[in-house]
């Protein structure tokens, strides 16, 4: 009958605990807000709130003697925070640079099958049919906004070690484009000049490889190219080296063929249409995606990946975080067993007692959280990263520490917190008094 | 080792303490596999397999493509047994999500990787058809494709002449890996760059490869070698670097990311908070055993077996949750290796992993452990005893 007791109380834990983590990572902050007042009211107005504040004043208080044990609350769940925040940092970062870069109306048209630009190869006259196509955006003098852009990877060495060589990609681009990434800015020297070897570099590329100042001169397809700007956009095309597209085809020998066209639509509503028309045209075998499809459908791996490591690697810390903090909780209640035997001997109910080591377990744990998440603030915010892109070449971005990152960290920390609270709980709620006075 | 009664009772005096501490250890040892197998999946550049390969691509870009002309030249460098050349085919199987390692190679490219493991019938079937293609065993797992399939591979660069971008082959064998070959070695798709020529739409890559790779005499040759090879297109439109394997595998790697670094890093948190955690026990269990130690000592126990035993109890702990991590580890890495597809390639937790870990369970335990021995050891008797 007692184990079966036992297992049942074992059970209901287990209820408890499932319960609540469902409930909890489904909560809004207004929600969590809303029920720290509604604790806060309970203890300021009910004689049983007012007892359980003292009872916490009270573990408070003995915290500072248990420094190295509170502490290990605290480390720990700092370290799950601070890296679970870091990885999903760096996945929010990449899919935020990549997903800048598209936008709905601009569309890119790929030959079919291609996947990448790098991959692609139009020729001049498929080149010219989509620019002509229905949908496309004149400007003044009555021509289409598009650009034919080739995308060639070079390598260069990264600031970081001379000796190592980084794909960077190349893009050849019309003189449209400007009217059709309106947000792409030149913030040093001057754009090129349309055929001459003449490049401007994004502000991400350059600040992650070498040789690619204002003025200086790099070595491409065995000529030299002179770098006389620096443009910023802030996204994924930060980390591209833009030059005249007819200048980099002969360069690179590509005659007049492009990679792909990007062509600005007279409005989102167009894009429809503008597809339907392409993939009836005879001539053509493309594929036709919004800019903002195309740049998604990149991020979507790596995000992806790096979410589920972060959380995994999130989780298996904070299985080792929650014993961690049942120990050391375990070890404060043990230590104060006779203190809050006698609260309860002189008439102390259990609530006060079960609430009071589990708000110390959850304020400590919280302490945890905003100590480990404001490290990774402090290093990561804008921390700037690359990696290898769809375009077989490197994509430069920055790790993204925002306010809905900092809030999931502190959930985490404060979740942790509740299990690591509840047991150590209980059980000094629930050990008869006169066990626990004539202890020690 | 005849304490060893003694030391495993002191351990699990307090049951509930040392079992949330060993599961803590756990988690931190489990991690640390998982993570080194990561590591490890992206490390393929200490490999001794291939340390008489060099690797020639274009100076300027990986994409650059290289006369074909280059293999008599390089042939007749001395130190060079063999030349071969590759070139990226860039398939896809069915769905733009089953991508295929896939190489146009040519023939001699299986005595140059002589780790790739094939059977003598399988070789002869496969120079004796032109659209013969050869799988590595994990591959053809994973898509259960058998010697004698007809498989339909789309290139994502590549058009047939006909304009068609799905390219048939046959598959007339299925190698192995031999061991200490690289990670990911079992995954990859050969065939003729003879049909890749034939058949292709752009006509000019048939005087043109991707890169070469050459087979060195002797791997002290490798510098002079690459020079030699390197010195060929000086100054021409189509200028090499050539570097020696494992060189290019890690510049490769570097590429996607500092893996290594990241993997260090959150292993730097974990155990740090494991230092904390495990020494907060093992200083409890010492502060809690006073008189009991103090006993030991009366009865004749010197000062330093006092020491060693708390020391053993918590490198004895430590070892028992890292044994446990790193075996829950073992299992569950292939299992997620298993469920990704194939497309995470990860290798098993290895002797190395084991090792790492175990100096690490030897050192940590140490460390935790000596502040607390220390304690005990220093112990007096006459004030342990009157509880002072």
């Amino acid at each position: 009958m007692k184990t079966f007791k036992k297992f049942l109380y074992g059970v209901m834990m287990l209820a408890i605990i499932a319960v609540f983590l469902t409930l909890w990572t489904m909560l809004p902050w207004q929600g969590v807000v809303a029920l720290a007042v509604l604790v806060a009211l309970w203890m300021a107005l009910t004689r049983r709130g007012r007892q359980t504040w003292q009872v916490t004043r009270v573990g408070l208080s003995t915290v500072t003697q248990r420094l190295g044990s509170s502490s290990v609350v605290v480390v720990g769940i700092a370290g799950v925070v601070g890296v679970l925040v870091a990885m999903l940092a760096m996945s929010e970062g990449f899919a935020e640079t990549l997903r800048a870069s598209g936008n709905d109306h601009t569309a890119i048209v790929l030959r079919g099958g291609s996947q990448a630009e790098l991959n692609s190869i139009l020729d001049r006259d498929s080149a010219n049919v989509v620019m002509q196509a229905p949908g496309v955006k004149k400007n003044a003098q009555g021509r289409p906004i598009a650009s034919g852009e080739l995308v060639v990877v070079a390598n260069l060495p990264r600031k970081s070690d001379p000796n190592s060589d980084s794909n960077v990609p190349i893009r050849g681009v019309s003189n449209d484009v400007w009217a059709l990434r309106d947000n792409v800015k030149i913030i040093e020297g001057r754009t090129f000049k349309p055929g001459l070897r003449e490049l401007i570099v994004g502000k991400g590329a350059k600040g992650q490889f070498a040789g690619l100042d204002v003025g200086k001169a790099i070595r491409l397809a065995g000529q030299t190219w002179t770098v006389v700007g620096t443009f910023a956009s802030h996204d994924a095309l930060e980390s591209e080296l833009w030059g005249d597209t007819q200048s980099v085809a002969s360069a690179y020998r590509r005659g007049s063929s492009v990679q792909s066209v990007t062509v600005l639509l007279d409005s989102p509503k167009a894009f429809d249409a503008f597809k339907a028309n392409l993939a009836a045209d005879p001539r053509l075998k493309v594929d036709v995606t919004t800019t903002q499809a195309y740049f998604s459908k990149q991020s979507e791996a790596l995000t992806k990946t790096l979410r589920i490591v972060g959380i995994t690697v999130g989780i298996i810390m904070a299985i080792g975080a929650v014993f961690g903090a049942l120990n050391t909780m375990f070890a404060a209640i043990q230590a104060r067993a006779r203190e809050i035997a006698t609260l309860r001997a002189i008439g102390f109910r259990g609530v006060p007692v079960v609430v009071s080591v589990m708000l110390e377990t959850m304020l400590l744990a919280l302490l945890g959280g905003v100590i480990g998440a404001g490290i990774v603030w402090l290093i990561f915010h804008n921390y700037t990263a690359s990696t290898l892109g769809a375009n077989f070449s490197q994509v430069v971005f920055q790790f993204q520490v925002g306010p809905g990152l900092l809030w999931t960290g502190l959930k985490w920390a404060l979740a942790i917190g509740f299990i690591g609270g509840l047991f150590p709980a209980l059980r000094a709620a629930r050990v008869p008094v006169t066990t626990a006075l004539r202890e020690l | 080792m005849k304490y060893f009664h003694l030391i495993w009772a002191a351990l699990f005096r307090r049951k509930a303490r040392t079992f949330f501490t060993l599961i803590s250890i756990l988690a931190a040892f489990l991690l640390f596999g998982m993570l080194d197998a990561t590591r490890s999946a992206f490390d393929s550049g200490n490999n001794v397999i291939g340390v008489d390969r060099l690797v020639t691509t274009s100076r300027y870009s990986i994409i650059q493509s290289l006369p074909a002309s280059l293999t008599l030249q390089m042939k007749a460098i001395p130190g060079v047994k063999d030349v071969g050349y590759s070139n990226w085919f860039g398939g896809i199987y069915q769905d733009p999500k089953n991508f295929v390692l896939s190489f146009a190679v040519s023939d001699n490219y299986f005595d140059i990787f002589h780790e790739i493991q094939l059977a003598p019938e399988q070789r002869k079937a496969y120079e004796a058809t032109r659209t013969g293609a050869i799988v590595g065993a994990a591959l053809a797992k994973r898509f259960g494709w058998k010697v004698g399939d007809k498989v339909p591979l789309q290139s994502t660069i590549f058009p047939q002449r006909n304009g068609d971008k799905t390219w048939p082959f046959d598959i007339v064998g299925i190698y192995t890996a031999a061991p200490g070959a690289a990670n990911g070695t079992d995954q990859q798709f050969f065939f003729h760059h003879k049909y890749f020529e034939d058949a292709n739409a752009f006509q000019s890559i048939g005087t043109t490869v991707g890169w070469y790779v050459l087979r060195l005499a002797s791997p002290q040759d490798a510098d002079r070698v690459a020079k030699a090879v390197d010195a060929l297109s000086a100054n021409s439109d189509h200028e090499t670097k050539t570097q020696t394997e494992q060189a290019f595998n890690a510049s490769f790697a570097k590429q996607i990311g500092d893996i290594g670094l990241i993997v260090t890093a959150i292993m730097g948190a974990v155990f740090f908070t494991l230092i904390l955690l495990t020494g907060n026990t093992m200083a409890q269990a010492v502060r809690e055993r006073t008189s009991e130690l103090a006993v030991l000592k009366t009865i004749g126990f010197s000062s330093h077996s006092v020491l060693y035993m708390v020391l053993a109890e918590s490198v004895l702990l430590l070892v028992l949750g890292g044994v446990l991590g790193l075996g829950l580890a073992g299992v569950i890495v292939p299992i997620v290796a298993k469920g990704s597809g194939g497309m995470l390639n990860l290798p098993p937790v290895g002797t190395q992993t084991w090792v790492l870990g175990f100096v690490l369970m030897l050192v940590i335990g140490a460390v935790v452990g000596a502040l607390p021995a220390l304690r005990a050891m220093r112990l007096k008797i006459v004030d342990a005893l009157a509880g002072r």
